[in-house]
């Protein structure tokens, strides 16, 4: 087990190493003058030559690229040419709104779709499952700031329920961060809950008709207890695959959400340095999401193998 | 043969099932699936129901346990009587009381019958947490007491292992210990050693028998294999389309069999004296192998495994029109040596020729036209065919491969269909509108169209009842006979290969015990480990097709 884990993290490295070749790649062979794109069109040529300076232009490609990934194994990942602040402390403002939320909205999602999924499967072909279809294409169908206006108009201003938009830190006040994140995650997780309880369904649906749910049965033990204990542990890989993508592609998708509900989160950094070319921004920003990618690949991994003693790489 | 001869004159019944009619769900109109069953068993009592696949054997047992599929099937008539109790009268709750406790059951095959994410010691102590309240470390004494009462070895550790860590034996022990752990008066074991070779068969059928005798337990048993039948049962069932057609106790069914369905069934059981071998005629050999080795898992990146050897040192000669048969138990590399010949696989090293063609060292590309000389047969034609293809399309598609024209093609696959005794017309149908013989023979068909030289066939007759087998069989020896194709027929059936081939060669451990002609192996075993294979084969001193003891000819 202990080895295993040690094999697939080893191998990660050389896919973080090609994406940090790739962002290093990205700002150095643009088109034109690197230093004239971050100085901008009205630039003298002494700022422009202060500019290459600061950023080792001048130096050949490999030394710049040491000395970038030296930078970054310091936690240093350059200045935003817009605010003059440094970009990690940057993310490290804005990243944990970002995390609080898609957390939240993962688990939401599971507490909705995998129960809905399991009781579509064991109803199969009955309202029920029938009523989870439905839920499940309408999820997928209607737009995500549809569905956050939608909620906006319905629980904020029509009654009054909760606030419009807004964020509180959880650290803070965890009632006031709950009743402004809600509406937010429920929006977000519409998506998340089609998607998990559609692949939650299928693999039931499929371990269901297996010849040890049929023992389980045999032994007496009650349904849930056939469902949820013999089925569902065996039905979770695919489910588990779903939950992981989602939560990668949560972090690095919740840019409308944040626009919608006014949250200060790096889905919102993100939007920003593309609109304004903040180039170290927008490479830290690609820098990690990857790594958050490569690292949520690797855990979920792991944790197949935790789930079924069979999988051994 | 020793048979059973125990008396159940005055014994009360433990089971009597009366009358049960069983029907299609929402479909009153259609043919019932079983059709006013009758039958009783007492306590001590084995009863085994015998039948061709699809006549109603494990419909009968389902509804007992109360485990039909409700969206397919549902009973219409009827009573199913445990002590007394309908069992058709319970409600969903007081029905998964009796389970277990009352009535067990085990299944066919021990590998997906068990939970594969959960060890086998926590499938077991489910049962004692479903139905009876006791401390933990009682439940947990419980269990490994029954484990050693199925002569589990090392409880301790197996207790804690999951179902893939163990042997097949082993598995169906922990089914079997799981089923009989609250001593329920009635265990139904629907096909319980189908799946398992003839020597852990035989410890699982005595063990069966031993449990039985300490517990007099009433014993439901399911099989198709009258070697097993004429072993351990008291009394027989023969069934056929959801009805039964004979009942008698075991030596007055496989003397006198009054039923014509009964004595057809019998006379198809392929016997164990090996048929008289064919003349050997000088001709060339059509695949000649030697030396042939395949090592798996040898160490890679970070990984350091030890290698196994799946087949080494295997040497043999089949020439044209005749037949070899490789016999030998799961894991003894059979298959491994059928996979390699066809290259599917690798071998790690030695030389396999087709006619003069060295084909175990050809690169992939140079290989391809040279695969339609050997062409093989797999086990199971219902997952064999692709099931979205019409026959015409599965037949026609290695000759259109290898450039033939299209027309042509189907013209031939006409002539094939013809050849292997199926209608014109299938030639447009889809695999899951034939039955499993009719596949098998599609199957055989598509292998012929390619017209090889070699023919493998990987256990091709296994999936299929006696009477099917029985004809598949023929229908095989007399395409050999046309076309002169040489036959490699792997199986683990000592019955079937006594049937069909000239020769054979046994297997153990990825090596070659014995070969020689089929009727010096089969009666004449030198190797101890063929003697303990053919000493394992059920009911091996009885002649079925004959209704006679097998030594009552030569006597």
């Amino acid at each position: 087990m202990i080895g295993y884990i040690f094999r697939r993290v080893l191998a990660v490295i050389p896919v973080i190493t090609i994406v940090a070749v790739f962002v290093f790649l990205l700002l150095r062979l643009t088109p034109g003058d690197p230093a004239a794109i971050i100085a901008g069109d009205a630039a003298t040529p002494a700022q422009l030559e202060k500019i290459r300076t600061s950023l080792g232009l001048n130096d050949p490609l490999p030394v710049q690229f040491a000395t970038w990934v030296k930078h970054l194994f310091q936690g240093d990942l350059g200045i935003s040419l817009i605010s003059n602040t440094s970009v990690s402390s940057m993310i490290a403002d804005r990243i944990w709104p970002t995390i609080n939320i898609a957390v939240l909205t993962i688990i939401l999602s599971v507490l909705l779709a995998v129960p809905m999924g399991v009781l579509a499967a064991w109803r199969h072909r009955t309202w029920v499952d029938y009523a989870v279809m439905s839920f499940s294409v309408l999820g997928f169908s209607v737009p995500v700031f549809v569905i956050g206006y939608i909620f906006i108009q319905v629980f904020s201003i029509e009654l009054r329920w909760l606030p419009v938009q807004g964020y509180t830190a959880p650290s803070q006040d965890f009632a006031k961060f709950l009743s402004k994140a809600i509406l937010p995650c429920l929006t977000l997780a519409t998506i998340y809950v089609a998607l998990i309880a559609r692949m939650t369904r299928a693999s039931m649906l499929e371990v269901l008709g297996e010849d040890f749910v049929r023992t389980a049965r045999a032994k007496g033990v009650s349904e849930t207890v056939v469902l949820f204990r013999h089925a569902l542990q065996n039905a979770a890989v695919p489910i588990l695959t779903i939950i992981g993508t989602g939560f990668a592609l949560l972090i690095s998708g919740v840019v409308v959400t944040e626009s919608v509900f006014n949250i200060p989160g790096i889905g919102r950094l993100t939007v920003d340095a593309i609109l304004a070319r903040d180039y170290p921004v927008i490479q830290a920003m690609i820098l990690l999401t990857s790594a958050l990618y490569v690292f949520i690949n690797l855990l979920i991994d792991v944790s197949y193998s935790l789930i079924d003693p069979r999988i051994r790489y | 043969m020793k048979f059973s001869t125990k008396s159940f004159e005055g014994i009360p019944p433990v089971l009597s099932i009366e009358n049960l009619t069983v029907g299609l769900t929402g479909n009153p109109g259609a043919k019932p699936v079983l059709n006013g069953i009758s039958f009783k068993i007492r306590a001590g009592e084995t009863l085994c129901l015998v039948g061709e696949s699809g006549s109603g054997k494990s419909v009968t047992s389902l509804a007992a346990m109360g485990l039909l599929p409700k969206s397919a099937l549902e009973v219409t008539g009827g009573k199913i009587l445990l002590q007394d109790r309908n069992l058709l009268d319970l409600n969903g709750r007081q029905m998964r009381d009796m389970r277990a406790r009352h009535l067990s059951m085990v299944f066919q095959e021990p590998m997906t019958a068990l939970n594969p994410v959960m060890r086998v010691g926590q499938q077991i102590e489910e049962v004692l947490n479903t139905h009876v309240k006791i401390s933990a470390k009682e439940k947990k004494q419980r269990v490994l007491d029954i484990m050693e009462q199925v002569h589990l070895p090392d409880v301790d550790r197996i207790y804690r292992s999951y179902p893939h860590q163990l042997s097949g034996g082993q598995r169906q022990r922990i089914m079997i210990a799981m089923a009989l752990i609250l001593e329920p008066q009635l265990l139904i074991a629907d096909e319980p050693t189908t799946a398992l070779d003839v020597t852990t068969q035989r410890q699982i059928l005595s063990l069966i028998a031993e449990l039985q005798a300490k517990h007099g337990t009433a014993v439901l048993f399911i099989t198709h294999d009258m070697g097993v039948v004429a072993e351990i049962a008291d009394t027989v069932q023969v069934m056929k389309h959801g009805e039964l057609v004979e009942q008698a106790p075991v030596e007055t069914l496989l003397r006198n069999p009054q039923m014509d369905y009964t004595r057809k069934l019998l006379q198809a059981v392929p016997s164990l004296t090996p048929r008289p071998a064919r003349e050997t005629a000088p001709v060339a050999s059509a695949l000649t192998v030697q030396g042939l080795r395949k090592v798996y898992g040898s160490s890679g990146w970070l990984v350091n495994r030890e290698p196994t050897n799946a087949a080494r040192d295997v040497s043999f000669e089949i020439p044209r029109g005749r037949t070899l048969g490789i016999v030998g138990e799961s894991g003894s590399g059979k298959s491994t040596v059928a996979r390699c010949i066809m290259r599917l696989i690798d071998p790690t090293e030695g030389s396999v020729k087709v006619g003069d063609l060295e084909i175990a060292t050809l690169g992939r590309a140079a290989l391809r036209p040279h695969r339609r000389h050997i062409q093989i047969v797999f086990q199971d034609p219902f997952r064999s065919l692709n099931p979205r293809w019409t026959v015409g399309r599965s037949l026609v598609e290695g000759p259109l491969n290898c450039g033939e024209d299209k027309g042509a093609a189907m013209t031939r696959a006409r002539e094939l269909l013809a050849l292997v005794g199926l209608p014109p017309d299938a030639i447009d149908r889809y695999p899951h509108q034939f039955s499993g013989g009719q596949r098998q023979r599609i199957a055989i068909a598509r292998a012929v169209a390619m017209e090889p030289d070699v023919l493998v066939a990987d256990e091709a007759v296994s999936a299929l009842d006696v009477s099917v087998q029985d004809q598949v069989l023929k229908l095989l020896d007399e395409l050999q006979q046309k076309l002169g194709i040489a036959i490699l027929f792997i199986t683990h059936d000592l019955r079937v290969a006594a049937q069909i081939c000239d020769d054979v060669l046994v297997m153990q451990k990825g090596r070659v015990v014995e070969h020689d002609t089929a009727a010096n192996v089969l009666g004449n075993p030198k190797h101890p480990y063929t003697k303990a294979l053919i000493e394992a084969a059920p009911g091996r001193d009885w002649d079925f097709a004959n209704f006679r003891e097998l030594n009552a000819a030569s006597a």
